[in-house]
């Protein structure tokens, strides 16, 4: 069974209409890149998975294990395993990062009939995990995301996935604006993510994450469509060629 | 999805859960106010001449003065003929001699409102007075506090029993011609805290006491003194709540604090009165003057106040500077939700050499309430080297509400620094949505983004309000994200 079906998805944001017959199908244990030019409508696909208001589901259909996606709440969403590594993400002064996680830990667990964590046994998480992505253990107790550079704003998302453990994670241009150290650490923690059971999904203008992320499918989003699906050497493929020839022929159709 | 915003907005209304009546004998003074109410008063509780003579002088002066109108509030007028002033359970009447005396309907009302006065039952290192209407119904660890010297009693027992300080101290922190809430309360105050820690003494727990308005259109006019002498410390926490009526109630309450040489005063305030209904019906007036003095070199006064209650709610614990090398301090939340006005802030006055004060304003502002802050900084011209630092941060939540702020400064030393930080935030829906994606309900989020807010404030408080604070704005909040 695909964990994720996504079937001739329509969407609109303020009744301009950014995704226009959208399908994807994503097993568990896979890595799926969706690639496309600015505007191509690859962080409205992040957006509407996670359950953001302002995005209009006029038609077609996701579903997640086999239920219905966008009937649940964005938390519920989260508590049943997706997980969005935001292209922004976003300061919550006075609390710290520690203590954020701690409590999205245990709501999730609460939401899922697990037993939740006590403050040693979350402690003793947060470090084993910190080092698994290269994050420096003094950000834990810093304000979420406040005075956080661009680059450790995009290692702390990535921190939270490892601590979260989600089944379907999505990855919302988690590259833009990082240099080449910091990309490789990123993909290295993403890489140490990878299992079986989980699948990822990554959304990128650049094929240059690809070369640390080694994705087993490759999608090309123009216009709100899947315009060529393929495996990693298509990224290779638009690195050498560009958008401009899909772009054209999405045109014309 | 957007259902969960309007969901919360129309389904959780804000629950009011102290908001029950004690069904009790009360013995009460006639509505309305001459001087015979206050002489009704002063003999109800047994009170000396002088005490009597100094009620009626600020009576006389009160009958001049005009209520105040520059605070950023509307409300309808006053009518200070149809309160009434005095309210007491009629079992106090001959006064119990120990707790086993009070009557088992108080005790359990306070056991309602989770403050429980049976010494075995408290908290391990909290004093309380506790006051209900206009008597004070328990003073607890007594004894266990006459050991080390200190006078933690009702006001009135201080006037029979420490006449000396009493008069030393009353009104010279806030005089009796203040102000006209300030004045008023001078004439007609019930009851209230007196504390007295002697010189050196550190005091060993925290003292608290709790306010408790039951009585139908009864005024509370509740008189709190506390001194420092010399090198001593004291941490004192207030507490308040009042039934869900639907007239307002008015109180107005005086708090003079005196710190001399090197003495420090910790004063925290948990304010929960009964703020009125959505539609504004309802709810305390809370007019309050708050004041303290430091009076010697090296003294250290501190306000921490939590205000999420009262329909109205003007205050403006202030601290006056006069010893050399002295600091003040205001670390203030004031939450206002529903149809709630606030008009609150601090004055510190630097006349000592070196002294130096922090202010630290959190407001909040849901549904239609509207929180003002007004500040006054003075530095006099003999306060040499003195320093401020003031900030003062607002938060909306929604777009019917409203937040203020008025910074004044006088500096008249140019020695002097003075430095002010301002901000207005919005909880934005994509610091909700974030906490969502990640597992965090709206209510938790909303409530989680206004802890930070408020976080440099609570980490102030005594551990257990602090805790207890935080449920409350919780509370507070519930239905105002949408």
């Amino acid at each position: 069974m695909n964990m994720l079906e996504i079937k001739d998805l329509h969407v609109s944001v303020e009744e301009k209409e950014i995704l226009r017959g959208l399908s994807l199908s994503v097993k568990a244990g896979e890595v799926h890149a969706i690639m496309g030019p600015n505007g191509s409508g690859k962080s409205t696909l992040a957006q509407v998975l996670a359950g953001r208001d302002d995005y209009e589901v006029t038609s077609g259909s996701v579903s997640y294990e086999g239920e219905d996606l966008l009937e649940l709440d964005p938390e519920e969403r989260a508590c049943r395993g997706l997980f969005l590594a935001f292209q922004y993400p976003v300061q919550i002064p006075g609390i710290s990062n520690s203590y954020f996680l701690k409590a999205a830990l245990n709501a999730q667990k609460k939401y899922r009939g697990e037993p939740e964590l006590d403050a040693f046994e979350f402690s003793a998480l947060l470090k084993q995990k910190a080092k698994l992505v290269e994050i420096d253990e003094a950000l834990l107790h810093r304000a979420v995301n406040e005075g956080f550079s661009g680059g450790e704003k995009k290692r702390n998302e990535i921190f939270q996935m490892a601590v979260l453990e989600p089944k379907l994670c999505v990855l919302d241009e988690t590259d833009s604006g990082l240099d080449i150290d910091a990309l490789k650490i990123v993909a290295r923690g993403v890489n140490q993510m990878r299992s079986p059971e989980r699948a990822i999904i990554v959304v990128t203008h650049y094929q240059r994450l690809l070369e640390y992320i080694v994705p087993d499918f490759v999608h090309v989003l123009v216009d709100g469509r899947i315009a060529k699906s393929g495996g990693k050497e298509l990224a290779l493929e638009l690195e050498q060629k560009g958008y401009a020839d899909f772009e054209r022929a999405a045109a014309s159709v | 999805m957007s259902t969960d915003l309007n969901t919360l907005e129309q389904a959780a209304e804000r629950e009011y859960e102290w908001g029950f009546v004690t069904d009790i004998e009360q013995e009460s003074a006639p509505p309305g106010l001459d001087e015979n109410t206050i002489r009704f008063i002063s003999a109800k509780k047994g009170e000396p001449e002088w005490m009597l003579e100094w009620r009626l002088e600020a009576f006389r002066h009160w009958t001049k003065m005009e209520e105040p109108t520059w605070q950023n509030v509307r409300y309808d007028p006053i009518d200070y003929q149809s309160i009434v002033y005095y309210a007491a359970p009629k079992s106090m009447a001959d006064g119990p001699k120990s707790l086993d005396e009070v009557d088992p309907k108080l005790l359990e009302t306070y056991e309602k409102l989770g403050i429980p006065l049976h010494e075995r039952a408290l908290l391990a290192g909290v004093a309380v007075d506790a006051v209900f209407d206009s008597v004070s119904v328990a003073t607890t660890f007594k004894e266990e506090l006459e050991k080390h010297g200190i006078i933690f009693c009702s006001m009135s027992e201080a006037i029979r029993e420490h006449p000396e300080l009493v008069k030393k101290y009353l009104g010279s922190v806030v005089p009796v011609t203040d102000n006209f809430f300030a004045t008023l309360n001078s004439a007609v105050f019930s009851d209230g805290s007196f504390v007295y820690v002697p010189k050196g003494v550190r005091c060993p727990m925290e003292l608290s006491t709790y306010f408790r308005i039951n009585a139908k259109n009864t005024g509370q006019f509740e008189r709190t003194l506390i001194i420092a002498d010399e090198g001593a410390y004291v941490s004192y926490l207030e507490g308040c709540t009042a039934p869900m009526r639907d007239e307002n109630q008015l109180h107005a309450a005086v708090v003079e604090l005196v710190a001399l040489e090197g003495a420090t005063i910790k004063y925290s305030t948990v304010q929960n009165w009964y703020p009125g209904d959505e539609n504004g019906v309802g709810g305390i007036y809370n007019f309050v003057t708050k004041r303290g003095k430091c009076l010697g070199n090296r003294s250290k006064i501190s306000w921490t106040q939590v205000e999420t209650g009262s329909a109205i709610t003007w205050k403006y614990p202030s601290v006056l500077l006069i010893g050399d090398d002295s600091v003040g301090e205001f670390y203030s939340v004031a939450l206002t939700s529903l149809r709630q006005q606030a008009d609150t802030g601090t004055k510190m006055v630097h006349i000592g050499k070196n002294t130096r004060s922090t202010i630290v304003s959190k407001g909040i502002s849901a549904k239609f309430g509207q929180n003002t802050y007004r500040g006054l900084v003075r530095i006099n011209r003999g306060a040499t080297n003195a320093r401020n630092y003031s900030q003062c941060d607002s938060l909306l939540i929604g777009d019917k509400c409203g937040a203020h702020t008025f910074p004044y400064l006088e500096v008249r030393n140019s020695t002097a620094t003075v430095e002010h930080e301002a901000s207005t935030s919005k909880i934005g829906e994509d610091q909700i949505f974030y906490c969502n994606q990640r597992g965090i309900s709206t209510e938790d989020a909303v409530s989680m983004i206004v802890n930070g807010f408020c976080k440099e404030v609570f980490r102030e408080l005594p551990m257990e309000f602090a805790v207890e604070a935080q449920k409350l704005l919780a509370v507070s909040l519930e239905g105002s994200v949408g």
